[in-house]
């Protein structure tokens, strides 16, 4: 019996597709239905913002007085706005927007944090005091009042929202790295890397960054969706992007005042993060459940 | 003695990082831009007078010595005067500060109320249409950006409908002593029911804005921990012995499945807080997010 089987299995594997962390993962992540729905959602988002200039003949910044307040119709899509804008225009140049602060502020965050986690984890003593409490002291903020903070000393634009952002997040993905570089140290392989003389440089860029890296995917794409909804706030604030910028969360404390005449300038950028938002955390659900099943809860 | 001996550590590394958080607080007040006499006294001021509330004000030492001022006055629980109103910041915070608290108790009432039993029957019926329902509310209210959500609430409830005052904690022309700050309780206090009900009606729109998040934050962390609960031995022990369901769901699973719960409800509090500036700024609610908002603004 068991002879005939271990004869079967070299067999069974030459037809087999071959099996890597990877691919099991991106067959798990095909079959869930919810995750393929937030790779459209988003998938739609980047077509707009991409093609924005050959969807819609308006431009986001100039509109006729006379148009203003329009309901939906053939020519405006999503009504008008009280400057008479085409209120479909200003969202998928919106998107643009927001699309880029969610992706940039992330990877700076996961870039950042990748670095002081390193250190803290890899050389562990003082700096890991030092970085670990810095991230302590940061994440007793709200981060939404520490962005705030932040934008309120470099003064208020799309781009030091995009910084403060970034910044606000550094702990969360410092503190990720850091607790998996701590257990992927006490691994075996680590220590026989160290053993043969490996380099410390070595080890971090062979073994410890490629095994650290689903959770920081995982992280990063629930991120986004984070970011988006923080630079939005930051807009409706007044802090982030400025007029005539069409950014999310700037058009909807521009046009609050305007709901009753006009709801549709606020349904539709407030719809449009939602669905975004929506996307990411589709899509960070999914790849947590495919990449690494110990987080899941 | 372990756990004494861990506790006093603890305790111990608190101290570093209030003495960080301190410092960013001042680095903060320090950077941003702008003269706090000029604000104080007003663009019109004579370069004299200015000069001379910079040196009562103690602006003119060097960063490190204002630092430890101000790190004293900490200590002895003085935060300063508000450089606007000229009130002490602690007597000023205290109305904003149950302002605040009131809102933030009432949405999590209505986050772990709704959540968790949301959760519970989810679990219970799993892939039921209820089941579908709920995850799919709470899935939307994961992505719900908070200042978006009041500003519909305002816009269906309030105006289209006019069911719910839209702004503020009671109506401003029918006030009832302030004992507490905290304005139900105020409002028993008098005996004024008309009132209760008035102050109820403006806690129900942000109430429902602040708390959606946690809400589906909880119902989702409540229904997976429930799963695994109810597959554990025990409960088919319970189930056995001819307990009924409803007794095993809630008197047995539910202690133990509530132990997540519970560290999330402790977790969502603090992001409460980020929220409630928001929340405060679109429903025009007199408490420490707009407060904070405002004082951004003002340099205090």
């Amino acid at each position: 019996m068991a002879e005939t089987h271990v004869q079967t299995v070299p067999v069974k594997q030459i037809n087999e597709p071959i099996s890597s962390p990877w691919r099991d993962a991106w067959r798990i992540l095909r079959k869930n239905k919810m995750a393929i729905l937030g790779f459209c959602i988003i998938l739609f988002f980047v077509l707009l913002a991409i093609l924005a200039p050959f969807i819609t003949p308006y431009e986001y910044d100039k509109g006729e007085l006379v148009d203003k307040n329009l309901p939906p119709s053939a020519e405006h899509w999503f009504g008008t706005d009280y400057n008479g804008r085409d209120v479909f225009t200003r969202v998928i140049y919106g998107a643009q927007i927001s699309l880029r602060v969610g992706l940039f502020a992330v990877i700076g965050s996961i870039v950042a944090g990748t670095f002081l986690g390193l250190l803290a984890g890899y050389y562990g003593k003082w700096i890991d005091t030092l970085i670990s409490r810095l991230f302590d002291i940061m994440l007793a903020f709200p981060s939404i009042l520490l962005a705030i903070a932040i934008v309120a000393i470099l003064g208020p634009s799309l781009e030091n929202a995009l910084l403060a952002i970034a910044i606000v997040n550094v702990p969360t993905y410092g503190r990720l790295v850091r607790s998996r570089v701590l257990s992927l140290k006490e691994e075996e392989y680590v220590m026989a890397a160290r053993a043969i003389g490996s380099k410390h440089s070595h080890i971090i860029v062979q073994h410890i960054l490629p095994n650290s890296l689903a959770p920081i995917i995982v992280t990063g794409t629930l991120g986004i969706a984070t970011a988006i909804i923080e630079a939005a706030a930051l807009g409706f604030l007044g802090l982030g992007a400025q007029a005539p910028q069409p950014e999310w969360g700037l058009m909807l404390s521009d046009s609050r005042q305007y709901i009753q005449k006009a709801p549709w300038t606020v349904i539709f950028p407030g719809l449009s993060i939602m669905l975004t938002v929506l996307g990411f955390n589709l899509i960070g659900d999914g790849l947590r459940d495919a990449l690494d099943p110990r987080m899941k809860n | 003695m372990a756990l004494l001996a861990y506790t006093i550590r603890r305790l111990l590394m608190l101290i570093p990082v209030l003495l960080g958080m301190s410092l960013i607080v001042f680095a903060i007040i320090h950077a941003i831009p702008g003269d706090p006499a000029l604000t104080i006294l007003g663009e019109k001021a004579s370069p004299q007078a200015l000069a001379d509330l910079r040196e009562q004000l103690g602006l003119n030492n060097p960063w490190y010595m204002q630092y430890f001022h101000y790190l004293g006055n900490l200590l002895k629980g003085d935060l300063g005067v508000s450089l606007h109103s000229k009130a002490p910041i602690t007597v000023e915070m205290g109305p904003y500060l149950a302002a605040t608290i009131e809102l933030t108790l009432v949405s999590m009432l209505f986050a772990v109320f709704i959540g968790v039993n949301a959760g519970i029957i989810s679990a219970w019926k799993q892939n039921s249409w209820f089941d579908y329902t709920c995850m799919l509310i709470a899935l939307i209210g994961v992505s719900m950006p908070v200042f978006w959500l009041g500003l519909m609430e305002q816009w269906v409830f309030a105006q289209e409908l006019k069911w719910l005052p839209s702004i503020g904690r009671d109506n401003p022309r029918d006030p009832v002593a302030e004992i507490t700050h905290f304005y139900i309780i105020d409002s028993i206090l008098a005996g004024r029911w008309d009132h209760f009900r008035d102050v109820v009606e403006h806690l129900i729109l942000p109430g429902i804005a602040l708390g959606t998040i946690p809400m589906a934050i909880i119902a989702r962390i409540t229904r997976s921990s429930m799963l695994e609960v109810m597959r554990s031995d025990y409960i088919r022990t319970a189930r056995a012995k001819g307990l009924g369901q409803f007794f095993v769901v809630y008197k047995h699973a539910l202690k133990n499945a509530l132990i997540p719960v519970l560290t999330i409800v402790g977790v969502q509090v603090g992001l409460l807080i980020g929220g409630a500036v928001l929340t405060e700024t679109i429903f025009g609610w007199p408490g420490v997010g707009r407060y904070i908002y405002t004082a951004i603004g003002n340099r205090d």
